[in-house]
C-alpha cells in the first residue's frame, strides 16, 4: 500500500517512543484467561487493526487501553501515562481518558443532549471551554463528519451511520491524541457502513494514531499499516496487512481469514 | 317505611370554609414530607448502588425497615413514642412531615435506584472515555437521563403520600380529614362532608398527575 505516503503527517519526524505500550498484560474474566500477556506497541500516527473472532479478546484489548476495563498483572503506557493492574492507576487514568477518543459498537451517544451538546459536553466540562469557543469547534466537526445541518436535532431523529459520525465528531472534540474504534461498523445497516468508513479514512489522512477493533477485512487491508490477530486472549500475528492477508504465518490466522473472507 | 338518603348540597357548600382550612395543612405535610422525602432518596438510593458495603447496608436497612411498616405506626411512634426518648414533645405538624418524609423517601430511594440502574453502562462508559470523571458522567450524562425515567413513579408516589396524610388526623392535625371529623360532630353530615373531602384530595392529586404528564411530554424529546 502506498498511501501512507499520502499522509500529512507522516512529513513531520517521527517520534520515537511508541505512543502506545502494553507490557505483559494479563486479564481474567472469572475462570477466563481473555488476554494473556500481551505485549503491543503503537507508534505515533501509526494506524493499527486488530482482528480475531467474538469473544477472542480484541474489544477487552483496546478497551484496557483507556481504562475502561481494569486488568490483573503488567503494565500499560499511553502517551508518557501509566495505567497499573487491579485499578491503580489513580489520577493517570482521567489523563489517559482525556487524550484518548473512544469511538463504540452502539455509538452510546447521549439521548437526552442536542448532537451539538453530544458533541461539546466534555470540551466544556473537561476542558474549560467556553460554549461559544466548544459550539465552534463542534459546528466545524460537524461539518466534517457531513451531520452540519442537523446539529440542534436529538440522536434519536438520527440514522445509525450519522449517529455514529456524530460519535466520532464528539471523540475527535476533544483533540485526541489517539482514537480507539470498537467494531464502529457492527451495528449498522449495510447501506451506512460505507459513510462511517468514509469518515474514518479521512481520519487516517489527516494522520491519527489509531486501534481499530472491526470485521470489515477490506477495510483493514486498506488503511492499516498493521494488522493484530488476537486468538483466544494471545497475540497470534502481526504485520502489514499485505503480508497478514496474503501469506498469513500461523494456522489460527490461515483458519480464521479463511472463514471470514470466503465470502 | 320512608328512606330519607338525600344529599343535601346545602350541607356539603356550606362544609367548604371550614373544610378548607385544613387545606393548607394536608398541603404542606405532602409537599414539604416530599420534598425532603425526595432529598432522603436520592441519597439513600445512591447509598444503596454504591460499591462500598458499609454505604450500602445502611441504605438497606433504612429501605426495609420504613417501607416494611405502616406510615400510621410510624407517625404514632414519631408523635407518641419519640418524645419519651427525646424527652420533649413533638409538634403534630412536625412528626407528619418527619413520617411522610421517611416513608416516602425509602420508596423514592427504590424507585432512584431503579432509575439509575436503567441506564446502559455505554452511557458511563462513553462520558468516561471522552475524560468525564465519574462523578460528572453521574451529573451529565446518567442523573438527567435517569429523572427523566423516573417521573412516572415518583408521580405515583407523590400521590400516595399525599393519601397517607389523611392518617395524621390520629394525632391532631388540623388538615382535611381532622377538619371534617371535626365539623361532622357538630352537624351530622357525614355524607356530605365526606364527599366533599374525597373531592378535595381529588383535586389535588390529579392536579399533581397533570403537572408530571406535561412534565413528562415536555421532556420527551430525545
Amino acid at each position: 500500500m502506498n498511501d501512507s505516503v499520502n499522509r500529512k503527517d507522516t512529513a513531520q519526524p517521527a517520534e520515537a517512543s511508541p505512543i502506545v505500550r502494553l507490557d505483559k498484560v494479563n486479564k481474567h474474566f472469572g475462570n477466563l484467561h481473555v488476554m494473556q500477556e500481551i505485549d503491543l506497541s503503537v507508534a505515533h500516527g501509526e494506524v493499527v487493526v486488530i482482528i480475531g473472532a467474538s469473544g477472542s479478546g480484541k474489544s477487552t484489548l483496546i478497551r484496557c487501553v483507556n481504562g475502561l476495563e481494569p486488568f490483573q498483572s503488567g503494565r500499560i503506557e499511553v502517551d508518557g501515562k501509566t495505567l497499573l493492574p487491579n485499578g491503580a492507576s489513580g489520577k493517570s487514568l482521567q489523563a489517559v481518558r482525556t487524550e484518548v477518543g473512544m469511538v463504540f459498537q452502539q455509538f452510546n451517544l447521549f439521548p437526552h443532549l442536542s448532537i451539538r451538546d453530544n458533541v461539546t459536553l466534555a470540551p466544556r466540562k473537561v476542558r474549560g471551554w467556553t460554549r461559544q469557543q466548544a459550539n465552534t469547534t463542534a459546528d466545524k466537526l460537524l461539518e466534517r463528519v457531513g451531520i452540519s445541518d442537523q446539529a440542534d436535532k436529538y440522536p434519536t431523529q438520527l440514522s445509525g451511520g450519522q449517529q455514529q459520525r456524530v460519535a466520532l465528531a464528539r471523540a475527535l472534540a476533544m483533540e485526541p491524541r489517539l482514537m480507539l474504534f470498537d467494531e464502529p461498523t457492527s451495528a449498522l445497516d449495510p447501506e451506512m457502513i460505507g459513510e462511517v468508513l468514509d469518515a474514518m479514512r479521512e481520519l487516517v489522512n489527516d494522520g491519527m494514531t489509531m486501534m481499530i477493533v472491526t470485521h470489515e477485512m477490506g477495510f483493514a487491508r486498506e488503511v492499516a499499516d498493521r494488522v493484530v490477530f488476537v486468538h483466544e486472549g494471545r497475540i497470534v500475528e502481526q504485520g502489514p496487512p499485505d503480508q497478514l492477508f496474503d501469506q498469513p504465518q500461523h494456522e489460527r490466522t490461515q483458519a480464521f481469514l479463511a472463514r471470514v473472507l470466503k465470502h | 317505611m320512608e328512606f330519607n338518603f338525600q344529599f343535601d348540597w346545602q350541607a356539603a357548600i356550606d362544609s367548604l370554609p371550614f373544610l378548607l382550612k385544613g387545606l393548607p395543612y394536608t398541603l404542606l405535610i405532602s409537599f414539604v414530607g416530599l420534598a425532603i422525602g425526595f432529598v432522603v432518596g436520592i441519597v439513600f438510593g445512591l447509598m444503596r448502588i454504591s460499591p462500598t458495603r458499609w454505604l450500602r447496608f445502611p441504605a438497606v436497612v433504612y429501605i426495609e425497615v420504613f417501607r416494611g411498616t405502616p406510615v400510621l405506626v410510624q407517625v404514632l411512634f414519631i408523635f407518641y413514642g419519640l418524645p419519651t426518648l427525646l424527652g420533649g414533645p413533638i409538634n403534630a405538624l412536625t412528626a407528619g412531615i418527619a413520617a411522610i418524609a421517611l416513608n416516602a423517601g425509602a420508596y423514592i430511594s427504590e424507585i432512584v435506584r431503579g432509575g439509575v440502574q436503567s441506564i446502559e453502562r455505554g452511557q458511563r462508559e462513553a462520558g468516561l472515555s471522552l475524560g468525564l470523571s465519574s462523578t460528572q458522567a453521574f451529573r451529565y450524562v446518567i442523573w438527567p437521563q435517569a429523572l427523566r425515567r423516573m417521573i412516572p413513579a415518583l408521580g405515583n408516589q407523590g400521590i400516595v403520600s399525599i393519601k397517607d396524610t389523611s392518617l395524621f388526623s390520629v394525632i391532631g392535625v388540623g388538615e382535611l380529614v381532622r377538619q371534617g371529623q371535626v365539623y361532622i360532630a357538630n352537624t351530622f353530615t357525614a355524607l356530605e362532608v365526606y364527599f366533599m373531602i374525597a373531592l378535595l384530595y381529588l383535586a389535588i392529586t390529579l392536579s399533581l398527575s397533570l403537572a408530571l404528564s406535561l412534565l413528562e411530554r415536555k421532556g420527551l424529546v430525545g
